[in-house]
Order: C-alpha cells, then structure tokens, then sequence
C-alpha cells in the first residue's frame, strides 16, 4: 500500500497525543497528576497539539478536505465514521479537563472526573483507528489480531515515553516513571517483532486462480491493461520499501525501541539532573521518529489482493 | 446509512465469458466513451498525450496465460465492478457517499457526498474503483444506470456500453438475483464462478471459465510451402540473371 505521508504523520502523532492524554487523565483520576501546573497543563497542551496537527494532516490526503464533516455521519457501520465522532467527541472532556486545571489549579473532584473521560475517548479513538485497518479484509497484515492491540500499545509506549520526558524536564520525574516507560517500549518491541513474524506469512487471503476463477494450474500476467501506472498501482502497488524492507526494519527497531528502551534505562538508573533529563528527552524524540519508520513500513508492506491480477 | 440493504428487489450484474473474450478492448473504449459524459462525468485523463498517462477507467482486460497439464491457454480477462451483495465498499464509507441500491442491487458513489478518502478502494479486493486526482472524489461502474434505464434510447440499447459493443457476444446482462432469468440460466449452463469467493463479499457479477479442450481442431498440419530456393529452374535463371 502507497505509505501516505499525511496518513503516517496522522496515526504516529495522534497515538503519541492519546496515549499522553490518557495517561494524564487517569493519573489525576488515581490522585497522582503532576504537583506543578506547568508540566501538567503544558503536557496536556502538547498531547491535544499532536492530536490537532495530526487530525488536519489526515483532512489532507483527503480529495476534497471542505466535505470532511460528512465523515461524521456513517457511525453505524464505518470505523472511519466512529473515530472522527470520537475524536471530536473526546475534545470535550480533554479541554473541560485543561479549563478546569488551569482554573482550579488541581486535578481533583470533577476535573479529575473529566480526565478519566478523556482518556476513555482517547483509548476508543485509536481503537477505532486500529479498526479501520484491521477491518480491511483483502490485506491480510492488517487484518490480523496484531493490529488494534499493536496500535494500543504503541500510543500508550509514546505517551508514557513522553510524559517520562515532562516530567524529567520539570524535575517532577522518577525513576518508577522512567522504569514503566523502558518496560513499555520492551514490550512494544516484542509486539512489533511478533506482528512481523506473522506478516511475513501472512501472504495474500486470495488466490490468483480464484482471483480470475481460473482453476488448477499456473496463472501467469502476461499483459496488463495500460502501459502506465494506474490509481490502483500507485495506491496498492507500493514495492520500494519491500526492496529495503530489513535495513529500514532495523532503522525502526533502532530507532522505536532499542535506543529509547536504553536511554529510558539510562534515565531511571542515575539520580535526577542533566543526564536523566537529557536521556529522557532523546529517548521521546527517537521513539518518535522510530514510529515514523515502523507506520511507513506498516503500509509500505501491506500486500493487496488486486495485485494479483497484475503478477505483483 | 452507508449499511448495504439485507436483499434487493433485484440482482442486476454481468456474466464475462473468458471462452469468447478475445481482448479486443471495445468494451474498454465503450465503457470509458459513454461513461465520460454519464453518471459519474467525467472520467479523467491525465496527460493523455505524453509520458505518464493516468486516468478513470471503470473496465480493464488484463491477459493471462492459464498453464495446466492439458496444455498453455490465453485467457483474456475483464475486470470491473462485480456489485457485490456484501460491498465491504459500502460499509467503510464514512460519508454515506458509497451506496448499493435496494431496487437493483447497482453500487454506486454519489460524487457529491464523496470526500476522496480513497478507503473503499482499499476495501474493494477487486481493484474495481479509481480515484479521480482532478475531481478529488471516487469512482466506479455504475452498471451504466443512465442507460438500462434511459427511455431515451431505443430499448435494445437499454444495456451497459460494455456489453452492447463486444463483438464476440462475451458479455452479458441480466437479473442474476432471479434463477429463472437466462443470465442466471447461462451462468447454470457453463458453471459460471464468483471471483475471490473465499473472502465473503458476494459478487454478483460471474465468469464463465473457457471450455474444455475440442478434438474437432485439425490434426493434420497445412501440407508445407513450396521451395522457394531460387537454385535451378525457372527463378533460379532469373535470380542469377538479375544478378549479375
């Protein structure tokens, strides 16, 4: 599949934002949010920040951006549907969960109330993004029970990443925080590596003898129907990142979990100061960029099965 | 609601005979001829004239080579929308742009409610909608709804472009929701198949395979040409002379 830019920014950002967002919400639900206002708000600020930029880069890969609100309408049977009510829905609790700090100047009572909303939403929104992927029957490596719980736990690994990374910047941080957030992107590493495992087996859900009902034997393309690329071979054609498919999985295994699972380490073994805020702040900004590589591949790689009708 | 109707009044589709399509494109031509000014106008061309040609195309013939132990056989093959009766199409449009008719079972796109996030052409396994870069929305068959039933046009010609231009009779159309109907009945005759059943969307539209092999081909080869080595005789004298 055609890794969209757009697409790819959307999902990395927008997981990275919900996962912080929900994890600020349930600590002020369990009575353990930030003491001070500033790495509080100003991580709830840079979680709805990801969440925005995000939503706006997906309008653009959008063929007419000015109808995006018609999106809205078809919950009852599109994922697509369901995560944008979702997404705009969960705006709600997130903003009277910001107001509400800022003015009480806590995360108590009802502000806390609505933190747990918001990180409510935030969890069914990236379902609801996994969804739209794994719903998609003629790509089997989206299709598979590896994907709603990889998108799960690649938002809350960049969120707490993320938050590891505020709150060692406000000097709020510690060394349980930093722990959590190397065992999490351990565990994000084992997923990604597993999910692999199983797409590189997956292969297409179809044959190309059932594909033109064609029984027994080999089925060889042997002309096309255009001499160009087409719409379909742009789109579900994609081959470059298959041809530097194991150097960019270990860029991205480099990149999303080892380096931030050793600076995250580093982090929670030496005692507060430069060190630990320096690790935890390039172990944010590489796991991001990691995510970046590992959501390129994960449409790059994805097989259609219209291909089989052009011998890819 | 973009949810697809439990049943409709009627199965409107094709019946492709892979024995009789010859690749000759006519339907493609006709397809693309009719449809630029139809329902879902236009069907861009990008850069029709230079390098990099792209554009909306509802049908496209691909040419395979089926290799079994009787032997190769070419086998020209259309493939457009097959109107399935579970379009996965249908129910991941987020707009309610992408419909399937409860009256005749015709999927279509209403290109005003289309936002162009290209998702149905990721759900279809059969590659049967293009995107349209100029317009910005998506596009597919229509089953040319503005013809079947167009009272315009003499009633003969009231079937899709497609299956009116081909020269071999390899198309055909027809209610296939009714087993009586003689596309269902054709469909009976030849075992006619659904393509990619295995992934549960129901096409409508079915294909008949080639037929087997005939031993009525002759098996005696053309007796060979004459030898036209110029080396004696008549032409020989000639070729030496001229020669010269």
């Amino acid at each position: 599949m055609h890794p969209a830019y757009s697409v790819i920014l959307f999902t990395t950002a927008t997981g990275a934002g919900y996962g912080l967002l929900a994890l600020l919400g349930l600590m002020a639900l369990a009575g353990m949010a930030p003491p001070g206002l500033w790495p509080g708000l100003f991580g709830l600020g840079l979680a709805l920040v990801l969440i925005t930029g995000g939503l706006l880069s997906s309008a653009g890969h959008l063929g007419r951006p000015e109808r995006a609100w018609r999106a809205f309408s078809q919950w009852r049977s599109s994922w697509l549907s369901r995560e944008g009510i979702s997404a705009v829905a969960t705006f709600v609790p997130a903003g009277l969960f910001g107001l509400g700090w800022l003015l009480t100047g806590r995360a108590e009572g009802w502000v806390a109330l609505a933190g747990a909303l918001a990180a409510l939403g935030a969890v069914v929104t990236v379902c609801c993004t996994a969804m739209i992927y794994a719903s998609l029957t003629p790509i089997a490596q989206w299709r598979s029970r590896f994907t709603l719980p990889g998108y799960l736990l690649y938002a809350a690994m960049s969120g707490l990443t993320l938050l590891n990374a505020l709150l060692a910047a406000s000097g709020d941080g510690g060394s349980v925080l930093a722990g959590a957030a190397a065992a999490l992107t351990l565990a994000g590493w084992a997923w990604k590596r597993a999910s692999w495992r199983h797409d590189d087996t997956a292969g297409l859900p179809a044959t190309v003898n059932s594909a033109t009902g064609l029984p027994g034997g080999r089925v060889l393309s042997i002309e096309w129907p255009h001499s160009e690329e087409n719409y379909l071979l742009k789109e579900m054609g994609y081959r470059v990142a298959r041809k530097h498919r194991d150097r960019l999985r270990l860029i991205a295994q480099f990149l999303g979990f080892l380096a931030p699972a050793v600076l995250l380490v580093l982090a929670a073994l030496t005692p507060a100061g430069a060190v630990t805020v320096g690790a935890s702040l390039l172990a944010a900004l590489c796991q991001l960029a990691g995510l970046l590589v590992e959501r390129w591949l994960f449409f790059a790689e994805a097989r259609h099965t219209v291909m089989l009708y052009y011998g890819r | 609601m973009t949810c697809f109707p439990a049943s409709t009044d009627k199965s409107l589709g094709l019946v492709i005979d892979l024995d009789t399509c010859v690749g000759c494109q006519a339907c493609v031509t006709s397809c693309k001829e009719w449809n630029t000014g139809g329902h879902m106008a236009p069907l861009t061309d990008v850069k029709p004239y230079g390098g990099g040609v792209d554009g909306v195309w509802f049908n496209r013939v691909h040419t395979f080579e089926h290799i079994t132990q009787e032997g190769g056989r070419t086998v020209h093959f259309p493939r457009s929308c097959l109107h399935c009766a579970e379009p996965a199409c249908v129910t991941v449009c987020p707009t309610g742009a992408s419909y399937k008719r409860a009256s005749d079972g015709i999927v279509l796109v209403d290109e005003e409610k289309c936002i162009g996030c290209k998702l149905c052409s990721w759900a279809c396994p059969y590659g049967a909608r293009e995107f349209d870069v100029e317009i910005g929305v998506m596009k597919k068959c229509t089953l040319c709804v503005d013809r079947i039933y167009n009272e315009h046009i003499p009633p003969e010609d009231r079937v899709p472009a497609c299956v009116s231009a081909c020269p071999t009779g390899a198309r055909h159309f027809g209610d296939l929701g009714d087993p009586a109907s003689p596309i269902s009945r054709l469909v009976e005759e030849r075992g006619g198949v659904p393509l990619m059943p295995e992934l549960g969307y129901e096409p409508t539209n079915r294909y008949l395979p080639p037929r087997a092999r005939s031993e009525r081909a002759p098996t005696v080869a053309a007796a060979p040409l004459e030898d036209a080595a110029p080396e004696g005789g008549f032409l020989g004298w000639v070729d030496r002379m001229l020669s010269r």
